[in-house]
């Protein structure tokens, strides 16, 4: 089976779009949204409503914190996301806000498990961005693969039983092996707002029969969704961040 | 499953005779109906509650091989099922194993120099393809003609693929008489440890003897860290200076000084007198007693001592430049211009090496001229010019190396030259169109049409001269 993964889109409808048409092309057998489809961008409601397609023509889709923040209100943010929140909180639909609302915590496919932050505790929101982060997402459930978004660093951690997860971060497009030895968690990159240094948008694509997960990088029009983001009152950084990918 | 044994079939392989085992596997020959060739099983020993280090190994042999191709390593078949039962089909080599040939060490200089090049050329062929082999000793390689092939993939490493057998212990890996320190302390993705390990096969080769021995302890395989191996020469006065010069540089235990390139490697031992034998290491006598006490009291710290991973000197730029200009009617602006771009190219890659070519045209018919009108060599006279030419470039001599190369066709002589030395880069020169060169092509043209590697075509910008 291969599963498109959307990670982290955050209302960014240039790396939406962009990610979407590479995957029209790989047809994949699923698309998962791994949450935050909102928050920091400037087309929350386009994002919203595309997840809203995706998922009636079959995608699985979780809820990220953003998407909470949008619904109920920012807590426990930074300002500049706090500020985000509350502005995209005034531009959704209630029956927006219902979508994001009734999306779930955890979605399982294929025995593998997809999350937006970690399996420990998911409305936690903890972040998987080292070893101990992804030994305690581990711990907390059976599966033999995790998938999950939320650092917008694409990272895989490989653990057995009684030893330290080994981290390994995927080259862009090259596809990195899995283990018949090992578990696996699987940390997507981010659509709409890369913090790795590289500010193409990412979608990931695991193929369960080759045993391999590619982070496959799309450029995107950076500068457009910027030049919105500041258009629309929301903090600079918010825009100067998506060119620099950081 | 029942043990595999002559007859089996497996996967629709049979298996025929059995061709040795190691301790992790065993080798069997094999058939298949949609494979005409000859084949090889290799079945790892992976029995029930066998230790997971050895399905990691496993994986990563059938990972990195698969992923293969070219002349110098088995090309790879098929591999089966971990699920069910895992093993790698490949197909068989017909050759002499490089153990069978070091039983009879010390070898004819002649033979360790085909050899040695004929390894590097197959190590330089698999790191271009990412993958650094850390294995490297005599079981694993066949020499098939003028062609050796690297087999057992199982220790190596890809460099764009997780290293997890490397995180499986902190034990050194590899064989202990040929692994580089680096390797000792556990570093898994130089390719520089590769061409340490075939120092290591030069040296036995030549005399017969392992440079660093068969250390059974961890200490005993850390002791190549500080202690140099004995030169060629000390144990064989009749060596060539050059190939104990190329050894040395090759078990150097700084990164830094050591080979970077296994192509450069070749090269060198393709052309033994351009190597430059100035490069002495002393020995132990020469350096003074109080050298001697500091290094045995202040150790140096181990990875300190390996020096930094060749890849950044690798990054930086070509290895082999290789620059053809045509001193025909004594150097001119197109010369000078070639020089200059060849400059820039050097700068970039402090270890890199300029080979200068120039092409003695001969004729297709009747007797060439060997001699000038006042009866002076040509061959000579082009030499002293090529280096006259180069001078301005001040490189030392082990950076720089000399060919004047008789040939009918230019074009021809230089693309041979640059595919036989494996060269990285050629830089050449253009002139403007004539109508001559209209209708029968030039020598950049061809030689741009048809070289492996990258080419780089200088003109003298015309500035509207009629």
């Amino acid at each position: 089976m291969r599963i498109a993964i959307l990670s982290d889109i955050h209302a960014n409808r240039e790396a939406f779009d962009a990610v979407l048409a590479t995957a029209r092309r790989l047809a994949p057998d699923l698309v998962v949204l791994l949450g935050d489809i909102v928050g920091y961008g400037p087309d929350p409601g386009y994002c919203v409503d595309k997840a809203r397609e995706l998922v009636a023509a079959g995608a699985l889709c979780v809820r990220g914190n953003h998407d909470e923040a949008a619904v109920s209100g920012p807590s426990g943010m930074t300002p500049n996301a706090h500020e985000a929140a509350l502005w995209t909180r005034e531009q959704l639909t209630p029956e927006q806000k219902a979508f994001l609302a009734r999306q779930p915590l955890i979605q399982e496919r294929d025995g593998a498990l997809f999350v937006h932050a970690s399996a420990r505790d998911p409305g936690a929101w903890h972040y998987v961005r080292d070893l101990a982060g992804a030994a305690a997402c581990l711990a907390a459930t059976q599966a033999g693969t995790i998938v999950c978004g939320h650092t917008h660093l694409p990272t895989i951690f490989y653990a057995r039983d009684g030893r330290e997860p080994v981290a390994f971060i995927p080259l862009r497009d090259v596809p990195a092996p899995m283990s018949a030895a090992h578990r696996h968690v699987v940390v997507a990159g981010a659509v709409g707002q890369p913090r790795d240094g590289d500010p193409a948008a990412c979608l990931a694509l695991l193929d369960t029969h080759l045993r391999e997960v590619t982070m496959m990088r799309v450029p995107y029009d950076t500068q457009q969704t910027a030049r919105k983001i500041k258009a629309a009152g929301l903090p600079d950084w918010l825009g100067l961040r998506l060119q620099i990918g950081r | 499953m029942e043990r595999p044994g002559p007859g089996s079939v497996i996967d629709g392989f049979t298996l025929g005779e059995r061709l040795r085992a190691g301790g992790m596997a065993t080798l069997w020959h094999a058939t298949h109906p949609d494979h005409p060739e000859p084949l090889v099983l290799k079945i790892p020993v992976l029995d029930p509650g066998a230790d997971v280090s050895a399905i990691i190994g496993y994986e990563t042999e059938v990972r990195i091989h698969k992923r293969l191709t070219g002349p110098h390593v088995p090309r790879f078949v098929a591999s089966g099922d971990l699920a069910r039962i895992p093993y790698v089909a490949m197909t068989f080599v017909a050759g002499e194993s490089l153990a069978d040939r070091i039983d009879r060490a010390p070898l004819p200089v002649a033979d360790v120099q085909r050899i040695g090049m004929a390894i590097a050329a197959a190590l330089a062929d698999l790191h271009r393809q990412k993958v650094v082999h850390l294995d490297l000793k005599p079981d694993n390689v066949i020499l098939a003609g003028d062609v050796a092939v690297l087999l057992d993939f199982g220790l190596a490493s890809h460099s764009e693929l997780p290293d997890l057998l490397g995180e499986e212990s902190t034990e050194p890996m590899g064989t202990a008489a040929y692994m580089a320190p680096e390797q000792v302390l556990g570093e898994r993705s130089d390719p520089a440890s590769d061409l340490f390990a075939l120092g290591c096969l030069l040296h036995q080769m030549a005399s017969g003897e392992e440079p660093f021995g068969r250390p059974k302890t961890v200490p005993g395989m850390k002791r190549r860290l500080y202690h140099a191996a004995k030169p060629l020469r000390a144990l064989d006065a009749k060596a060539p200076a050059w190939l104990e010069a190329i050894i040395s540089r090759c078990l150097e235990v700084d990164r830094g000084r050591r080979y970077a390139e296994a192509s450069k490697l070749a090269f060198d031992l393709r052309h033994p007198e351009q190597v430059s034998v100035t490069r002495q290491r002393r020995t132990a006598q020469e350096r003074s007693l109080g050298r001697r006490l500091l290094d045995l009291f202040q150790k140096r710290d181990a990875a300190e001592a390996t020096g930094v991973p060749t890849v950044t000197r690798r990054r930086a730029g070509p290895s082999l430049v290789l620059a053809a200009v045509d001193l025909s009617a004594g150097p001119d602006a197109l010369a000078a211009a070639i020089l200059a771009e060849t400059g820039r190219l050097l700068m970039a890659r402090p270890d890199s090496s300029l080979a200068c070519l120039t092409v003695l045209k001969t004729d297709i018919i009747g007797e060439t001229r060997t001699v000038d009108a006042e009866g002076r060599s040509l061959y000579i006279g082009r030499l002293v010019a090529l280096k006259d030419w180069a001078r301005p470039l001040h490189l030392p001599e082990d950076r720089i190396s000399y060919h004047v190369v008789e040939a009918v066709s230019a074009a021809d002589a230089i693309l041979r030259y640059a595919e036989h030395n494996d060269i990285d880069h050629v830089v050449l020169g253009a002139r403007s169109s004539s109508a001559v060169r209209r209708h029968l092509g030039s020598v950049s043209t061809k030689v741009v049409a048809e070289a492996l590697c990258s080419v780089c075509v200088v003109r003298v910008k015309s500035g509207g001269e009629p």
